[in-house]
């Protein structure tokens, strides 16, 4: 493999992390407070709000049955009004947040709902407010389920990202497509292969690791 | 934290009721037009079956649950129609414990303590000190670092009773805290509750199901059936003169004293025609709980007693004795007559043929 070809690579691996990680990060800050928000806005919850959680639940349902790849072609308009370009690597980020965002959120949601309702109750005998109760209990209560949560949801945007090739994104699956299938030189499409492999393993492995630093439901170690 | 002034809160139902609405339409009555008045600076037990009415009960102390009619007073202050800002300085003021704990797993021991000052908007530094006061306070300067899951049961409720008394609450409200726990790890968290009323003078407002708990910290006791209270007053005066067949289910449980088996199949409500004997229960309170009572009426009535099970029980530091007996029936009606003009309180249980 030439010193040309294996900077191609260097160079998708850097834009396929760029994509992935600016995507999860807009995709978190977003869909963070929307799966706390579904969670806590069904009838007798927190912040009982069936109606709006009702809707809400609609528009996440509608973005998620939509397949990526028809999603990146139908928003085309849109994430040139946000990007300036519908076209190029920054512009793919747009798409990704935009498949990451529900995503993110019902993950949350599923993660928010596990939390034991007897520390709810606590909380508000204590006299907190609702948003104390989202900041001081549900959250961290619920941070080793959204630690994992969000790893899947980085190894799904590693995925997605291989489909952006088709509105112009770069990354590793644009560089497999294009030297590996259209060119014919099986030996970019194994190392793409390859490489994306070992980022999910990372990826995976960084996520549970995290996961258990920050799950003290078990003791570990320190017994009784 | 030595005060000695009682700075506890009184707590008043006034003819209390809660209703829920059930998923098909139509309401179910938890708890039914209870009027109740905890005593400031008091241990009082509310004790009923599961499903009572006892859980909602408390939970209207601190406006977890709302009044459907009535009021739910708290030192005065009306906890059942409070909202927003208002009802949360009100929870400040009234701690709770749970029976299963309840603690944040994602915090340690004083993480969890210092989460009610926190949620107060408590300054920091003051947090540090006073969150350390209470882990000496509650005997776990040890385990301040640890998390709950690295704690035994009686340790996880010694850190809930912490976080309890953290904003110096005026009440204290207990939802079954000793129900999960065994009998040794019980008895040393109602020690740690009775020292905290001594010290502290708070009130403490607790649920159980549990007759022994009220035995051994409460000084008033109400007894609460199908959302009614049935029956109510000082601990003393429930357990040596029970009025309601539900006191006395419970009672049966916690004083030891029960009729044999061979009594209980026998036994009957009505007396039968001819000879028969009449089971009663005597109950010895006050100075007389050491009187040799069964002596002297079969001195002053020529009866003869049969003794069928009895023990001597304290509460507090007052002895009551209950005896269970059968005599003559033809004589029954003598006999306590004499037993009543002694001090002893009596109760036909039923007649064996």
């Amino acid at each position: 493999m030439s010193a040309n070809l294996i900077a191609l690579l260097i160079e998708a691996t850097g834009q396929t992390l760029y994509m992935v990680a600016i995507s999860t990060l807009l995709g978190t800050m977003f869909g963070l407070p929307l799966g706390v928000f579904l969670a806590i806005s069904q009838r007798g919850e927190l912040l009982s709000a069936p109606w709006v959680n009702k809707v809400l639940g609609l528009v996440v349902n509608a973005t998620r049955s939509v397949p990526f790849i028809i999603l990146v072609v139908a928003i085309i308009p849109f994430t040139r009004a946000i990007a300036g370009t519908s076209i190029g690597t920054t512009a793919a980020i747009v798409p990704l947040t935009i498949a990451a965002v529900p995503f993110i959120a019902r993950l949350v949601e599923n993660a928010i709902r596990e939390v034991d309702s007897g520390l709810i109750e606590a909380a508000r005998a204590m006299g907190a407010t609702p948003f104390q109760i989202i900041r001081k209990v549900l959250v961290p209560e619920a941070l080793p389920s959204i630690t994992l949560g969000l790893t899947l949801a980085v190894v799904s945007l590693i995925g997605y990202s291989a489909m952006v090739g088709a509105v112009g994104g770069e990354g590793l699956g644009d560089l497999g497509i294009r030297y590996g299938y259209q060119r014919f030189m099986p030996d970019v499409m194994a190392v793409v292969v390859v490489i994306l492999i070992v980022l999910v393993q990372l990826v995976q492995s960084i996520g549970e690791w995290i996961a258990a630093r920050v799950d003290k439901r078990a003791p570990k170690g320190r017994g009784q | 934290m030595s005060e000695r002034a009682p700075k506890g809160a009184s707590i008043v139902f006034e003819t209390v009721g809660k209703a829920f609405t059930k998923p098909g339409g139509g309401t179910v009555s938890a708890v039914d037009d209870v009027s109740l008045t905890v005593e400031a600076g008091a241990i009082t037990g509310i004790i009923g079956r599961s499903g009572a009415g006892k859980s909602t009960l408390l939970r209207m102390a601190n406006g977890l649950e709302r009044p459907t009619s009535g009021k739910v007073l708290v030192g005065g202050q009306d906890v059942g129609t409070a909202q927003g800002a208002a009802l949360r300085a009100i929870r400040r003021d009234v701690g709770m414990i749970f029976q299963h704990f309840n603690l944040l797993a994602s915090r340690t021991v004083a993480g969890n303590i210092a989460l009610p000052l926190e949620v107060a908007g408590v300054p920091k530094p003051k947090i540090k000190a006073r969150v350390a006061d209470l882990i000496d306070r509650v005997g776990l300067t040890a385990q301040a670092d640890r998390y709950p899951a690295e704690l035994s049961g009686g340790q996880k409720q010694r850190v809930g009773i912490a976080r309890a008394l953290a904003t110096e609450p005026k009440v204290l409200l207990s939802d079954e805290a000793t129900s999960a726990l065994d009998p040794k790890t019980t008895q040393t968290v109602l020690e740690l509750l009775k020292d905290i009323n001594r010290e502290l003078g708070l009130t403490i407002l607790l649920i159980t199901h549990e007759m022994a708990v009220v035995r051994d910290i409460a000084s008033h006791v109400a007894v609460i059936d199908n959302g009614k209270i049935v029956e109510a007053g000082t601990t003393y005066d429930v357990f040596t003169a029970p009025q309601h067949p539900t006191t006395r289910a419970f009672l049966s449980g916690v004083l030891g004293v029960t009729l044999p088996t061979f009594l209980k199949d026998k036994i009957q409500d009505t007396r039968p025609v001819g000879p028969a004997e009449e089971v009663i229960r005597v109950t010895f309170a006050g100075k007389h709980a050491t009187d040799p009572m069964l002596a002297l009426l079969t001195r002053d009535l020529g009866l003869q007693v049969n003794i069928l099970a009895g023990a001597v029980e304290e509460i507090g530091t007052r002895p009551f004795g209950n005896l269970l007996v059968s005599l003559d029936a033809a004589k029954g009606a003598d006999a306590r007559a004499y037993l009543e003009r002694h001090g002893l309180l009596t109760e036909v249980l039923g007649y064996v043929g």
